[in-house]
């Protein structure tokens, strides 16, 4: 009964969408106040059936109903508890209904939290926002449906896919979602305001927190998603330029750009057109990834099941919505004003270098990802892009916006001072050189990039301070001025510094694990140690064990240094019955930011086992990176202050038109 | 019917979802307002000229960018903030509830009972437990035995429980596996062992092969009358071509076992069939008319079974050069020519002794396509 009430009330939210994509849109058009407020409740009560049918779905899981085909096919009476729950979206029919339920959540929060729009925009938002509902939930019902039932119901489940059991399915695919599904607000931003063809700086302070939100859930889902594959994997890698992974890195890229041209458009109301296009690119750039991960058309950990009548149906979607949203901008755009100009060298010309990096960034990535896809759907030929071809676009184009970045946030709006920015930021550089030239010196015989590329990240994180100690006049001021000046600093101005902070602090991260991992692979016997990076392994020996749906054969070793024993580590292979395969699971020894890595490979029969053994500098700092920026992005949301853009005036009294 | 009145229930609160802000006409909605936009940030730059982030003319110059948004945002707002406040025409309501109470529930049924099954009761894992013994499926109390094999890999007598049940649902692998397991967990003994080589047997496809042949002579090592690795002895001998030993074997089991043993008929039956064609030297014709019958897959894999058989018996005993030839033959149609090469070293090694036999073979591998 659990499960047909679940799937009644995905119907009925299918229903109510419908309603939520014609009445408050109607309402508009007919300046008819009623219709209009029907958006709210309405948005609420589609979300509220959404959790009910999720919550259907999880009670099916948890007890283990297998009369209905999904559970059957992706669980097991014997499986952890937490596993019964995240297994919810490890399969595809189930991730879908999560999707949906984040997009509907996000509705619900317009509704809810929208109370400073003008009730005209809110009701047109919260059409477009039906209209994306209606889309998924026919989806799901029609071609992905979860609640189908089977009868008689057989007596065990088929298990979850070993690699998914991990606590790393409990975070990763809900962050992800709510930062790809997130866009899907800005989205609905922007065809709202093309629809009602008037766009100002108020459009920008509007979209600013949902934007900022979605940016944050992105950043840490992709961050979640390295760090899981880069431990279940067992290969030690953190990214592998794998489609599944550029499809999320792409919409974080458009959306980085996103996030910087609307402060441009809420300060000096200039880049409007082009942030609405930005705004409408990010979520088609999500629905892209939506795309390329649930269609089938890529098989990884990711592509649960292959059927071509849903790559059809997204595609379907995808033809709609960016088609739909790209006509109406080329038709509407060119009806907007213009707003306020700026000098190439100011705040708006160094956001505008941003955007242009960024953008050129993702369309590198875009075609990287794409072209053999396209290649192979049109001459059958199969072709390979991998890491070569990113590291030889990507990171060009990286290391540039990488170098302006500190010089941004000193610039002044409108028309600024390159010299006077690159002044101050003197100090940074002399930091950035020392750190280089110290690495050059320590690490003799290695690459010539990586002193290069540790000093460009130090002059990041310095240039980031340099920000915050000039804008408080740290060293000019008398201390009490200095520090008042610091304390009355907006949240956001913080917010910044630390975002760009992490950005240096992640960069540090991939650049050690880029050119001073130390490697060990070797068959090892018991009673054996292996040196690497001045520790010393040595191993114990092989335990098996019985866990609640698996068999799982463990190494136990010894980390040494200089004799006195820092940890232990037990690498293991689980064996799932079930489906009869095996996973193997990575032991990780944390030393401040470094870690030692070991993965198993087959044991033999002699008591001896192949491993794997890296020793990986610096590598948490990639991901604590990561949350670092994240913490900025949430500083910045915390901030209800307002951002005005104070234009320094020409030095003329009267005020120039600068281009 | 506790269903229906739950569904029941979802719809009216989704009608009432759609009634409800269409009932409250008058009610002040909260509408935000891009000039309290602009006057924040008017406000805002007064806050940091205060706290001196900006200088007074960067102050000046930002109050009059803002202030030129606050007029042009003034200027539209007569058509856009009261926009949606006109007077309401009242048919406009009368159609979106119409649309609420009448198209909502009838296309949520419509779609429901598509893709719905309404009929079928939940079936929850804990539920099923409760299920009394005999009203439980074999399928699932043999679930239940598997689940605790698993969490017990050790424990020999549920292998041994488990092994009959799987043989009579055909699941010949299964039954293979916890036979194996039984005799490694609680000891080979002549009775598990020819249950192993029945398992063999029947996961072959009813072929003796090699290893199940193995498993028999174990058995009748142990125990020289047991009835079962006797009856597959004979019937080895049998698919060996070896009609006359099958008949023997079998004549001296029926000579011992007992006037109401329920396996004579089976023996009888066996021993009429070897009887009557008992002169057909090898592959029995019956055997060729069996693997007429079957399906490719299962031809294979009698021929495979016939094969290694033939092998195994060459290897123990090489002197027949005509079998030596049937093997290599078999081999090569097999597609495995490695196989048949080294077959047919084997053979050579095996007849060395006899020049006649020699080249009886060499002819025979030169016509096979094998040099020598």
């Amino acid at each position: 009964m659990i499960a047909e009430i679940g799937h009644y009330a995905l119907v009925l939210a299918l229903l109510l969408a419908f309603i939520q994509g014609v009445l408050p849109i109607a309402g508009v058009r007919l300046r008819d106040n009623a219709l209009a407020g029907t958006g709210e409740p309405l948005a609420i009560a589609q979300f509220c059936f959404v959790a009910l049918s999720f919550a259907a779905l999880t009670a099916c899981y948890v007890t283990s109903d297998f009369s209905v085909f999904n559970v059957f096919q992706n669980s097991h009476s014997a499986m952890p508890l937490l596993y019964k729950f995240t297994s919810v979206w490890g399969n595809h029919e189930g991730s879908m209904l999560l999707w949906v339920l984040i997009l509907a959540f996000f509705g619900a929060l317009v509704a809810l939290f929208g109370g400073n729009l003008p009730a005209a925009l809110r009701a047109s938002v919260l059409g477009v926002q039906a209209w994306i509902a209606i889309s998924f939930l026919l989806f799901v019902l029609l071609t992905s449906n979860p609640f189908v039932r089977l009868a008689p119901a057989p007596f065990e489940g088929r298990d979850l896919n070993p690699l998914l059991q991990d606590i790393g399915l409990a975070l990763h695919p809900p962050f992800l979602y709510l930062g790809y599904v997130g866009f899907s607000i800005a989205f609905a931003f922007a065809v709202a305001a093309l629809i009602e063809g008037r766009i100002d700086a108020a459009w920008a302070r509007w979209v600013r927190p949902w934007t900022l939100a979605a940016w944050i859930f992105l950043t840490l889902g992709i961050a979640l998603g390295s760090y899981w594959a880069y431990y279940e994997l067992g290969w030690g890698g953190w990214w592998f330029w794998d489609p599944v992974e550029n499809a999320s890195f792409l919409p974080w890229l458009s959306g980085t750009a996103l996030l910087h041209s609307a402060v441009v458009m809420e300060k000096r109301e200039a880049l409007k057109v082009w942030t609405i296009l930005l705004a409408i690119l990010t979520f088609s750039l999500s629905l892209v990834g939506t795309f390329l991960v649930r269609s089938g058309v890529l098989t990884s950990v990711h592509a649960f099941a292959t059927d071509p009548a849903r790559g059809v149906f997204i595609l379907t979607i995808l033809i709609v919505f960016i088609g739909g949203a790209l006509a109406l901008y080329a038709w509407r755009a060119p009806l907007l004003r213009q707003g306020g100009v700026f000098a190439p060298i100011s705040r708006e010309g160094a956001l505008v270098f941003n955007n242009l990096f960024l953008t050129v960034a993702c369309a590198t990535v875009f075609i990287g990802t794409l072209y053999p896809l396209a290649l192979e759907a049109l001459t059958g030929d199969k072709i390979s892009v991998g890491a070569p071809f990113f590291n030889a676009t990507f990171i060009p184009l990286a290391l540039p916006l990488l170098f302006a970045m500190p010089f941004g946030p000193l610039l002044a709006w409108k028309r600024g001072d390159l010299y006077g920015a690159a002044q101050r930021l003197i100090a940074a550089f002399a930091i950035a050189i020392l750190v280089g030239a110290a690495t050059a010196a320590l690490t003799k015989g290695g690459a010539i990039l990586a002193p290069f590329a540790i000093g460009l990240a130090v002059f990041v994180m310095a240039g980031a301070l340099t920000d915050v100690v000039e804008r408080a006049q740290l060293f000019r001021q008398p201390w009490p001025v200095a520090w008042r000046r610091l304390v009355g600093l907006p949240r956001s101005a913080f917010g910044t510094a630390l975002a760009h902070f992490a950005l240096g602090v992640t960069l540090i991260g991939i650049v050690c694990e880029s050119y001073f991992t130390a490697e060990r692979i070797s068959t090892i016997r018991p009673g054996d140690t292996v040196a690497i990076s001045g520790y010393e392994i040595s191993f114990d020996g092989l335990v098996a064990r019985q866990g609640p749906n698996y068999r799982e054969v463990s190494g136990k070793l010894i980390v040494r240094r200089n004799g006195d024993v820092v940890g232990m580590l037990t690498p293991g292979k689980r064996t799932f019955p079930a489906r009869g395969n095996s996973t193997s699971e990575a032991a990780l020894l944390t030393r401040g930011f470094s870690q030692i890595y070991v993965s198993l490979g087959d044991p033999n029969p002699d008591g001896s086992a192949a491993m794997r053994i890296y020793h990986k500098p610096m590598v948490l700092l990639i991901w604590l990176g990561a949350l670092l920026m994240a913490g900025g992005g949430l500083l910045s949301l915390s901030d209800r202050r307002l951002r005005v853009g104070a234009p320094k005036p020409a030095k003329k009294t009267a005020l120039q038109p600068a281009q | 019917m506790t269903l229906w009145l739950v569904l029941f229930l979802m719809t009216a609160a989704a009608i009432f979802a759609v009634l409800w802000p269409l009932s409250r006409h008058g009610a002040v909605r909260r509408s935000g307002s891009d000039i309290a936009v602009y006057r924040d940030q008017l406000a805002e730059i007064e806050r940091d000229l205060a706290a001196g982030l900006i200088g007074a003319a960067e102050a000046e110059a930002a109050r009059v960018e803002v202030s030129r948004r606050l007029l042009a945002a003034a200027g539209t707002s007569g058509v856009h903030a009261q926009g949606v406040d006109r007077p309401r025409a009242l048919w406009h309501r009368r159609v979106a509830a119409l649309a609420a109470l009448v198209l909502m529930p009838a296309g949520a049924a419509v779609l429901y009972l598509m893709l719905g099954s309404p009929f079928l009761a939940g079936a929850p894992f804990a539920g099923r437990q409760d299920v009394p013994f005999e009203q439980r499926s074999i399928e699932s109390m043999v679930a239940q035995v598997e689940s605790h094999l698993e969490k017990n890999p050790q424990d020999g007598r549920g292998w041994e429980v488990l092994a009959p049940v799987y043989m009579r649902l055909g699941r010949f692998e299964d039954a293979v596996k916890a036979r194996r397991n039984a005799v490694r967990l609680l000891g080979a003994t002549p009775a598990r062992e020819a249950d192993l080589g029945e398992a063999l047997a029947a996961a072959a496809n009813g072929i003796v092969t090699a290893e199940a042949k193995a498993a028999f002579d174990r058995a009748l090592a142990g125990d020289r009358d047991n009835v079962k690795a006797q009856y597959f002895a004979g019937l080895a001998a049998e698919q060996d071509g070896r009609a006359a030993d099958a008949a023997r074997i079998w004549r001296t089991l029926l000579q011992t076992a007992p006037v109401n043993a329920g396996y004579r008929t089976l023996i009888e039956d066996s021993l009429a069939r070897v009887d009557s064609g008992a002169a057909a030297p090898n592959p029995g014709a019956d055997d060729i008319a069996a693997a007429e019958s079957l399906s490719p897959k299962q031809r294979a894999e009698f021929v495979r079974g016939m094969v290694e058989r033939l092998a195994a018996r060459l290897k123990s005993d090489g002197s027949d050069a005509e079998a030596w030839l049937r093997l290599v033959r078999a081999y090569l149609v097999l597609g495995e020519a490695e196989q048949a090469r080294s077959a047919a070293r084997d053979a050579r090694n095996a007849v060395a002794g006899d020049a006649e036999k020699i080249k009886r073979l060499d002819d025979g591998l030169r016509r096979l396509g094998i040099e020598g």
